[in-house]
């Protein structure tokens, strides 16, 4: 039980993690229908950008000045650079975007070196928030930050206490992660720039012609959906690794989550990232495999058929390839998405 | 009806069967046939790819799948006709390639050619990093972290051909590559190959015609999967080893990059853009740690200021010279070309400095880069760097602007020229 709970909390932060990266690029696809393939990047730079303003300031005022200094890069590409494109339609659009991926990773080793930084998160989110205890005789009960030491011994051996901590790091991510999407929500639908920022999404001549500046709400947009990607970079970074790897390592899964949900649907990528981070991360801790499947079944197997790859492949061997698959799958059964309107 | 002979074209594909037999003959060292080797393998490659992206508007980031799975289904017919005597001439290997490639490509093709446009591109993407992830995870197949290695020789070959020396093989990449390229370019004039133009134009309009589009980006698909496959099955007896980074998303995106340089709205475009990809891989890379950083820079300005790559600006200057108007853009091109060399020596002087501060600090702070000494502890060589990047930079933009303004007025007199001669027709 407390295993299926850390899990299923383990999952649900790294999907929101994903949310925060699929966020902005969703915004900025269903705006400009340009599919920022140099999102990863900006959340690396985010890392990065992170990792060095904290050596000045500290951990704190980085994560707001980071996502800034992001966010500023992005609306500055998208000034001097994707604008430039734009008539050129959305193929020059996704490779200009895909050149900047490019650079930024050569200019990231250029700047800051090719080996993991030492990018840890500050010292209050350093224990665990929480600590489940199961006991064998009082059942499960939780308490908050570390459990005592003697709390987690048996004291005789007829008792079985496992005690499972919930890293505060993870705890927090959740929070700045729902945080973001409350005022990003808000900012949409409450506010008037949200509203400015809507019309010009479905109706861009129409709200050209009131006298709105629909280019520079694109600028803004732009910006604003590279922020996102920044402060996930900054949290990312810290509570994983801040290396040069890591916009490869999470870009073709974002755009899994894009695609999944529905192209330019935040709600659908909402619903995709948790799905997706809840999934990969239940595959990860199981170490099942065909070959146990049938051993619990009873069903014997040669010994040919147990030697074969296939079978003694485990669950968390494959998680790896979960998304893509289910990628895959989708596009075969439902090909506009999860929540995606359009049939194109 | 009974077509004329058309001279041009038979003199553009004797002169380019020529040059291919005659290029060992030239570069005739042991790296000269490696690197013209890899440009047979390359020019397949990279004109399939252009089936897709440049034929078929389907911008895909998984073309190294095709390519990779033919290498790997190649090794795997070349041990299996050596060791277990499978009776498939060595010189055919390349073809299981292809139909390795053209059987992938009908299986994969099938999901992703559903959707076209960004859709397309994700997927292909995913796909990619679908087949890379399963090469780590069945060694059986993929020959785990060392790959699959093979033997390409034959002991009593017809006329004494084992495929012992790489000039053979080049041979036999030239004769495959002449043959590839030809058939791609009659693929250019079937009705598929015009219904798939008509698809990347306007699929709205096709659709009302009556034709499917899907179908028509599957068969295209399935066409430019067996060309890659040859090219992989080829890559797979040139190099007797397939490692799984050959279907891994650095050598897609490669194929894209470059297949965009060279240019992907002419034909000859993507053949521009291979030859510079084996250069850029095999020499450029030795040349400079950061030439990934200047690839990534070529190509963001290519994409803004040039999108039909190297083939659309010569083809542009071929019209500029026929209307005989190419003397007056002289003075500029000598003049962008100087300021742009000033402001390439500024920046990649600035851009090598950080390098070594970066990587070769052991090293000490004196380093050789162009036949001069940098001094990386010392400020003028830094300030020096700048001013002749900003200076550079400068005379650039005004040549550029000058260029520009000639350049735009010279396009006008030609249009006008041409709807004149309409006008008279």
């Amino acid at each position: 039980m407390e295993f299926f709970i850390i899990s299923m909390l383990n999952g649900v932060s790294y999907g929101l993690l994903l949310f925060m990266l699929s966020s902005g690029l969703t915004l900025i696809f269903s705006m400009m229908g340009v599919l920022n393939f140099a999102h990863a990047s900006f959340y690396m730079l985010g890392a990065y950008v992170g990792y060095t303003l904290s050596t000045f300031t500290g951990f704190w005022p980085a994560l707001v000045l980071a996502p800034l200094v992001v966010g500023a890069l992005g609306a500055l590409f998208e000034r001097v650079c994707l604008r430039r494109v734009h008539k050129y339609g959305h193929v020059a659009e996704l490779l200009l975007t895909f050149g900047l991926a490019y650079v930024v990773l050569e200019l990231v080793q250029l700047i800051w070196g090719r080996i993991a930084l030492e990018f840890k998160p500050p010292p209050s989110l350093r224990g665990p928030l929480f600590t489940l205890i199961n006991h064998s005789g009082q059942g499960l009960s939780m308490m908050l930050g570390a459990a005592p030491a003697e709390l987690c011994r048996a004291a005789d051996k007829a008792v079985r206490v496992v005690c499972s901590p919930f890293p505060a790091t993870r705890g927090f991510m959740m929070l700045v992660a729902v945080v973001m999407l409350v005022s990003v929500w808000l900012l949409l639908t409450r506010t008037r720039i949200g509203l400015v920022i809507q019309a010009a999404l479905t109706h861009p001549d129409m709200a050209e012609a009131l006298g709105h500046n629909v280019p520079r709400v694109f600028m803004l947009v732009f910006g604003a959906g590279t922020a996102l990607a920044g402060l996930a970079g900054v949290i990312g970074g810290s509570i994983f690794l801040t290396e040069p790897a890591m916009a490869a390592t999470v870009g073709p899964v974002i755009f899994v989550v894009v695609v999944v949900g529905g192209m330019g649907s935040l709600s659908g990528a909402f619903l995709a990232s948790l799905l997706i981070g809840v999934i990969q991360t239940f595959a990860v801790a199981f170490d099942y495999s065909l070959a146990t499947l049938a051993e619990q079944l009873g069903l014997p197997l040669s010994q040919g058929v147990l030697s074969s790859t296939y079978v003694k492949m485990t669950l968390s061997q494959v998680a790896p390839i979960l998304p893509f698959l289910f990628l895959v799958l989708m596009l075969i059964f439902r090909p506009r998405g999860l929540l995606g309107t359009r049939e194109s | 009806m009974k077509t004329p002979i058309n001279r041009s074209r038979w003199i553009i594909w004797s002169s380019f069967a020529l040059l291919m037999g005659l290029a060992p003959l030239v570069f005739s060292s042991g790296l000269g046939i490696t690197v013209l080797s890899q440009m047979g393998i390359a020019i397949i490659a990279c004109l399939s790819y252009n089936i897709l992206f440049g034929q078929g508007g389907m911008l895909s980031f998984g073309h190294a799948v095709y390519t990779g799975l033919g290498s790997f289904m190649a090794i795997h017919a070349l041990n299996a006709a050596t060791e277990g005597g499978l009776p498939l001439p060595v010189a055919l290997v390349p073809l299981a390639g292809g139909l390795a490639g053209l059987g992938f490509a009908v299986l994969f093709g099938y999901v992703t050619t559903r959707k076209a446009g960004t859709t397309f591109a994700m997927i292909t993407l995913g796909l990619g990093e679908l087949v890379f992830a399963m090469s780590l995870m069945v060694p059986e197949f993929f020959g785990g972290e060392g790959g699959v290695s093979g033997n390409r020789m034959v002991r009593d070959g017809l006329w004494g051909i084992t495929f012992g020396p790489p000039v053979q093989v080049y041979y036999l990449i030239a004769i495959y590559t002449f043959i590839c390229v030809a058939a791609m370019y009659a693929f250019t004039l079937t009705p598929l190959g015009r219904m798939l133009n008509a698809v990347r134009d306007n699929p709205e309009r096709v659709e009302f015609i009556g034709y499917d589009t899907q179908r028509v980006r599957y068969l295209a698909f399935i066409v430019a999967g067996f060309f890659a496959g040859i090219s992989g099955g080829l890559a797979a007896l040139n190099f007797e080893i397939v490692t799984a980074e050959v279907v891994g998303a650095a050598r897609s995106g490669g194929y894209l990059l470059f297949t965009f340089l060279g240019g992907a709205t002419f034909f000859f475009g993507p053949i521009l853009g291979a030859i510079l990809m084996v250069l850029a891989f095999v020499l450029f890379s030795e040349f400079s740690q950061a030439w990934l950083l200047y690839l990534g820079l070529i190509f963001l300005l290519m994409v803004m200021f040039a999108p039909g790559g190297i083939a659309s600006l010569i083809m542009m200057n071929l019209r500029v010279a026929r209307y005989g108007r190419l003397r007056e853009l002289g003075l500029s091109y000598l003049g962008l070309a100087a300021s742009g060399l000033v402001m390439l020596l500024g920046g990649s002087a600035l851009v090598e400095m950080v390098y070594h501060l970066q990587l070769n600090q052991s090293e000490g702070p004196v380093f050789g880069y162009l036949g001069a000494e940098f001094d990386v502890g010392s400020v003028t060589h830094w300030a020096a760097a700048m001013s002749l990047l900003a200076v550079g930079a400068g005379l650039f933009e005004w040549t550029r602007r000058g260029f520009l303004r000639k350049w735009g007025a010279i396009q006008t007199a030609i249009e006008v020229d041409i709807k004149s001669r309409e006008a008279v027709l």
